[in-house]
């Protein structure tokens, strides 16, 4: 079955939770244990509803304060998708799990409190979705019942929203304004009769109707070697090959195939997925692959298409989400994890940090502290095959680990 | 029901579609073992005999393929198991010729590190974690790769696929790794180890039909059986272990049941079913009204009980 993965954004108390405990609740995916444990907690607290952000709020802290700390992984199907959902909490600190979240999903919800409208963190929700790419963006907004289901009030956050998207560097993402009441249900699973004036889609409507492949970020074929399958038993016993998996485009048997970072060629002789060979496996597979030639090839190596090389550099500018308490300065080292590569690196500049405000650019004062974003150039001590950000999702994203603490202190997207 | 022979392990064939169709679960799945055999010096597979477990297995035969699973397979044994359980998994590791490992609660209750629960609820479910801690000690685990699923209870919804635990094994849950795009970073100080868990993102009904297309054959205990029963407290107890706690007025009848999980028999309970095949169980559980940890004792505790539990150090 197709697997759709959805983040949400919004500030707290936009009804985030709410809005996901109503999408299990509706799609009767929770059963009835758990709407049970629900309705008794939601009784504790006084409450005459179903306060649905009790089905996701998960640690104890989040229960006793009634918000979201960490990031929390929500399941459910239909008959045509698997959904997985990330609840990320919206405060301004939180900004590291935003990001998280968004790094790998096709979709995201970015909810609006129609009482508020767009706010300065709508701003930074956006453009965290934009920087990210997330291809097919959901702009939900809710609390509809609270404005008396104004058709006005909606307009008005629409077009105010849309302004943001006028300095959008990212041309094929995919706009869509839901008017929603996460608390009553509305326009959710079910369509309302209390917005007659709205003719689109409910969330749960426009998810099912989304092709998984049109949200799926494409590219050149990359294939990073992750490890060297040597069964040394009689059967196979010169067998030498390289598994990993297929990012961006597919690969064929016969496809003329280089090497990095030696440059060697070679032809893919045979695709393996376990006990069985194929003639073609498309990106998102796991896979086994052996060579015509032998070659000598090590994890953190990669098999490109010949007339598809990557840039091979030592030396990469890229947008820096910074995610550790001790800030990002100039000659600082860092572990790079890029594909299966690990590579020592030394921070060169922070040249400058991109403003909460869409596209303005604000000081750095050459650093960069927690939950901020910013341009940075990186020396690394040996190349990387690479590609920007824009061209290859999986080929032009690292993280950036600390030597000293092992921390994973920040994610960078290559220019 | 097909087994894993030694054929299928061993002489690979040409597939009839030339086309790979991807599962994307299984794909990710397979990523992640492979990031474990290449990031980690000393890894295992914690193997309980349970159904994700067995899926677990399955995965990383084909992530390695023709190779053999280059890590040995280690069971926590409660002596609180399903002796369908135990046979299961004794036959699966002669099968793959793969290392198994046990270790038992009760050598840590003769030791004296742990003791006993009494009464109603005891269960060895806790005790457990005393006993893995000792052994990924003694053996120098630096990765444990587990079943655990995030669908399965709420604080597990929070759960890294690379988490990392302290010396003492626990579990900082408000001081997490992000985990950005495929990106695992398994960079750990000495002393440190990591859970792996790579069906994180597979619900109970994923794992269920995996099971089904694969043909891989689980415990007898998972399909309905008759079996000498009693009900406490709405929960279907087995009455014919010796280890499950009954009471002199809990009355015994003989239903047809099946578990849904193998855990400690002292604190799993069956349901009501008559799937005797896996196409039924799998329907069974697409249109299952109760979560598949409402038949575990251990959670129903508190709401809090598997958060506290994973901050010692439990799986
Ligand atoms: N009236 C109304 N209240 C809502 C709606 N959605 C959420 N809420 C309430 O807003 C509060 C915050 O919701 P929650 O889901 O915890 O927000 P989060 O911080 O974004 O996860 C709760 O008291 C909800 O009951 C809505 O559509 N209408
Ligand atoms: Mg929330």
């Amino acid at each position: 079955m197709e697997v759709l993965k959805i983040a949400t954004a919004g500030s707290v108390d936009d009804g985030k939770s709410t809005l996901i405990g109503r999408l299990l609740y509706d799609t009767k995916s929770l059963t009835d244990d758990k709407v049970e444990a629900i309705r008794k907690s939601s009784e504790q607290r006084g409450y005459d509803y179903l306060d649905f952000s009790f089905a996701t709020d998960g640690l104890v802290a989040e229960r006793e304060q009634g918000i979201t700390i960490d990031v929390a992984h929500i399941y459910f199907s239909t008959l045509k998708k698997s959904y997985i959902i990330a609840d990320t909490p919206g405060h301004v600190e939180y900004t590291r799990n935003m990001v998280t979240g968004a790094s790998t999903s096709q979709v995201a919800i970015i909810l609006i409190d129609a009482r508020k409208g767009v706010i300065e963190q709508t701003y930074r929700h956006f453009f965290i979705n934009n920087l990210l790419r997330v291809k097919d963006i959901i702009v939900a907004v809710n609390k509809m019942d609270l404005v008396d289901y104004s058709e006005e009030v909606f307009n008005d956050i629409k077009s105010d929203f849309e302004a943001l998207n006028a300095v959008s560097t990212y041309a094929e993402q995919q706009l869509t304004y839901i008017p929603v009441s996460a608390l009553k249900g509305d326009n959710i699973v079910e369509k309302t009769d209390a917005m007659p004036w709205y003719d689109g889609d409910t969330i749960l409507g426009h998810l099912e109707q989304l092709e998984v492949s049109d949200v799926q970020d494409g590219g050149q074929t990359r294939f990073a070697v992750q490890n060297v399958i040597r069964p040394k038993t009689e059967e196979y016993h010169d067998f030498r090959g390289f598994a990993g998996k297929i990012k961006g485009g597919k690969l064929k048997v016969g496809d003329k195939i280089t090497v990095l970072p030696s440059l060697t060629q070679s032809k893919v002789k045979e695709i393996y997925f376990f006990d069985k060979t194929y003639q073609e496996a498309a990106a998102g597979s796991s896979v086994v692959i052996t060579l015509e030639d032998e070659i000598n090839i090590t994890r953190g190596d990669m098999l490109v298409k010949s007339d598809e090389l990557p840039k091979i550099e030592k030396q990469i500018e890229a947008t820096v989400c910074w995610m550790d308490n001790k800030q990002l300065q100039p000659g600082a080292k860092y572990l790079i994890q890029h594909n299966t590569n690990k590579v020592l690196s030394k921070i060169d500049g922070v040249k400058h940090v991109i403003s909460t405000q869409y596209g303005s650019h604000q000081d750095a004062n050459n650093k960069l502290a927690l939950n901020e974003i910013g341009s940075v150039s990186i020396k690394l001590s040996k190349p990387i095959f690479y590609d920007s950000y824009q061209d290859n999702k999986a080929n032009g994203s690292f993280i950036l680990i600390d030597p000293q603490t092992n921390a994973t202190a920040g994610v960078g997207f290559i220019d | 029901m097909e087994t894993v022979t030694e054929e299928t392990q061993t002489k690979a064939t040409i597939s009839n579609t030339s086309v790979l169709e991807i599962n994307a679960l299984e794909s990710e799945a397979i990523y992640i073992f492979r990031e474990v055999v290449a990031q980690f010096e000393n890894p295992v597979l914690l193997f309980s005999g349970g159904k994700d477990s067995i899926t677990l297995v399955r995965l990383a035969q084909k992530a390695f393929f023709p190779a053999k699973i280059p890590f040995p397979l280690m069971h926590i044994d409660t002596g609180h198991n399903f002796p369908e359980t135990i046979a299961f998994r004794d036959k699966l590791v002669k099968e793959l010729g793969v290392e198994l490992i046990v270790r038992n609660v009760q050598d840590s209750i003769n030791e004296g590190k742990v003791v006993e629960e009494t009464g109603k609820y005891a269960s060895r479910n806790m005790l457990q974690t005393t006993t893995l801690l000792d052994a990924i000690e003694e053996f120098k685990f630096d990765a444990c790769i587990g079943g655990a699923r995030r669908d399965e209870e709420k604080a597990r919804a929070k759960e890294r696929i690379f988490s990392v635990r302290d010396d003492f094994g626990q579990w900082d849950e408000k001081n997490q790794r992000p985990e950005l795009f495929d990106l695992l970073n398994g960079e750990i100080e000495l002393g440190q180890n990591v859970r792996v868990f790579p069906i994180s993102n597979w619900t109970e009904l994923d794992v269920w039909s995996y099971i089904e297309k694969e043909r891989i054959e689980i415990p007898s205990i998972y399909f309905a059986h008759q079996r000498n029963i009693f009900v406490r407290d709405g929960l279907i107890w087995s009455a014919d272990d010796e280890v499950v706690f009954r009471a002199e007025d809990e009355l015994v009848e003989e239903k047809t049941v099946r578990f849904r999980t193998v855990g400690d028999m002292s604190c799993t309970a069956a349901v009501l079913s008559t799937a005797d095949t896996i196409e039924k169980v799998v329907s069974e559980i697409r249109d299952s009204k109760i979560s598949e940890r409402g038949a575990r004792i251990d959670d129903k505790r508190s709401e809090a009980a598997m958060e506290k539990r994973k901050q010692q150090g439990y799986f």
